[in-house]
């Protein structure tokens, strides 16, 4: 009986173990490829030189440094306010059977696989940007509408779990005082779940600015820097996807570089999320 | 009762790794069997990232034809498949570029197994322009010239639309068009020949550049130096943008490495290359 519970639970630890090993062994692989090229080079001069042409042997990539924040900037414009809004409508207004309707499609959202989102984005989007703006489709906008739906389910999920978990009697006590529903959504609600929508909007950073397929096919992927929401961009993922195919030596090794500068981003963004997700239990 | 749980668990784990050790085992078989009178070795082949994908295919049919035989292709580019043909590290190099005056003196022997051709492409809408010199398909990919009406079409801004660094057709497309000059920078980047058929085909102002066996009824493939980008017209030699797909080895070539040759020179293998390139024979 005790041994076969050691078992289990040795094979439980197994797993667990191997998720953290896996991370583990690819940020040192990814460290291991590509430090040696950026110290070569110079990290500032990695990440703070604006030409890129790996086959005549300059590296910078800081125009995908900006354009992957710019992109990124752009989907929390355009998303967080709809996904905010309609975690409220979910949480607080529409009625049970609604609310689960709606619900299931947003998770649906979630399910589409990102090359299709970047099919519907080079088919549809770009063709609607070019006709109807300056610029000829591919652009920061293109990039930030596609990311902007494809951050949605993240963003209503969480913020509608942290406005769910907020105390009844802060709301009884704001209705009990004379506020109306609504004041007492912005007043009072809201804030009591503000770092949960904090969390939400920096994990759906995370998901933008780790987004790559559907990114690519909109933005154009010039390695010049964009002067306007209309103008190609291209992101530090892009940069890598678009590329791997068939560099060699120094060009591979600058690639995965662009990964650690990536590594770095998304590590800061997820402590950033565990710290505001930990305030979270606090409200409670 | 869960003691014969555990139990199980090991001899189902215990019976997969069996299983894996057999599969890893079964590909000897047939090689220390080895019948008589059948070709047998193994065949390495390096370089060109552009001839690459075409010799992957050669060599798996010609593997399935002659169960002896081990092809092994990698990439690394023309210039380590040249490389690798001179010092003998592969039996053959490949190249997608002619060779170099300095890797002459190397004295290769060299089979053109195919020839590519690398389309200019614009809108199917582009009824002004239908035609371009070799001079205007540089100037507009340099960036020298961005309005259509510069090359005979109308008041439009040009969307040039470029591959990825490193990609084989942008190589060669520099090397024949471009030369010593750059790629205009704020082209947009597509990483693929479909990509940039699909950009090209939505957008009335753009150009592109695509291998010519991808070229379709959804773009328009103009004239070079009044040529049509036609496999016939790259044999001739009338149309300028084409390259050939070179196979090198250091000696003549014997035993496998010679029936791999005869192959593709073959009706079948040739029919092979058709799929996607131009035929030589």
């Amino acid at each position: 009986m005790r041994s076969y519970e050691r078992w289990i639970q040795f094979i439980l630890f197994v797993c667990a173990i191997t998720a953290v090993l896996t991370v583990l062994v690819i940020a040192f692989f990814i460290f291991k490829e590509g430090l040696p090229v950026m110290l070569e080079k110079g990290v500032l001069s990695f990440v703070a030189n604006s030409h890129w042409a790996p086959l005549s042997g300059s590296f910078g990539i800081r125009n995908m440094i900006i354009g992957s924040i710019q992109v990124t900037l752009g989907a929390i414009i355009l998303g967080v306010p709809i996904g905010l809004a309609c975690a409220v409508y979910l949480a607080e207004i529409a009625g049970k059977r609604l609310s689960k309707t709606i619900r299931s499609g947003i998770e649906l959202l979630a399910g589409i696989p990102s090359v299709v989102y970047g099919f519907f984005g080079l088919s549809v989007l770009v063709p609607f940007l070019r006709a109807h703006f300056t610029g000829n489709g591919f652009s920061v906008l293109a990039g930030s509408i596609i990311l902007a739906i494809m951050i949605l389910p993240t963003v209503v999920s969480i913020s509608e779990t942290s406005i769910r978990s907020v105390p009844k009697e802060y709301k009884s006590g704001s209705l009990a005082l004379g506020a109306s529903h609504w004041q007492t959504i912005y007043r009072v609600i809201i804030p009591a779940a503000r770092s949960g929508i904090v969390a939400s909007v920096i994990l759906g950073m995370g998901r933008a600015i780790g987004e790559t397929m559907a990114v690519i096919m909109v933005t154009g992927n010039v390695t010049t820097m964009a002067k306007s929401v209309f103008d190609p961009v291209r992101t530090l993922t892009g940069n890598i996807a678009i590329e791997m195919g068939y560099a060699a030596g120094d060009h591979r090794s600058a690639l995965f570089a662009t990964g650690v500068v990536l590594f770095v981003f998304i590590m800061i963004l997820n402590l950033m999320a565990t710290y505001f997700s930990r305030k979270v239990g606090e409200i409670k | 009762m869960k003691k014969l749980f555990t139990i199980s668990i090991l001899v189902i784990a215990l019976a997969l790794v069996l299983i894996g050790c057999q599969k890893a085992a079964e590909p000897a078989e047939p090689s220390s069997g080895s019948q008589n009178e059948v070709l047998s070795g193994n065949i390495t082949i390096a370089g060109s990232t552009s001839v690459q994908p075409l010799a992957e295919q050669l060599a798996q049919i010609f593997m399935e034809k002659n169960q002896g035989v081990r092809i092994d292709v990698q990439g690394g580019g023309s210039s380590v498949g040249v490389q690798s043909a001179h010092e003998g590290v592969a039996d053959i190099g490949t190249s997608s570029r002619e060779l170099k005056n300095e890797e002459k003196p190397y004295n290769l022997k060299e089979f053109v197994i195919a020839k590519d051709g690398i389309a200019v492409i614009v809108n199917s809408g582009n009824q002004a322009v239908s035609e371009l010199t070799l001079e205007q398909v540089k100037k507009i990919f340099t960036g020298q010239v961005t309005n259509w009406k510069e090359v005979g079409g109308a008041d439009a801004k040009i969307t040039v639309v470029n591959r990825e660094e490193g990609s084989g057709t942008r190589g060669a497309f520099e090397e024949i068009v471009l030369g010593k000059d750059k790629f205009v920078e704020n082209a947009i980047i597509q990483p693929s020949t479909g990509a940039v058929k699909q950009t090209v085909s939505t957008d009335p102002n753009a150009i592109g550049y695509i291998s010519m066996g991808s070229l379709d009824n959804s773009v328009k493939g103009v004239k070079v130096e009044g040529a049509e980008p036609t496999s016939e017209n790259v044999v001739n030699g009338s149309y300028k943008i084409s390259r050939p797909f070179l196979m090198l080895t250091k000696e003549e070539p014997q035993g496998a490495v010679k029936a791999f040759l005869d192959f593709i020179f073959s009706p079948e293998g040739q029919n092979i290359v058709g799929q996607e390139f131009i035929k030589v024979r």
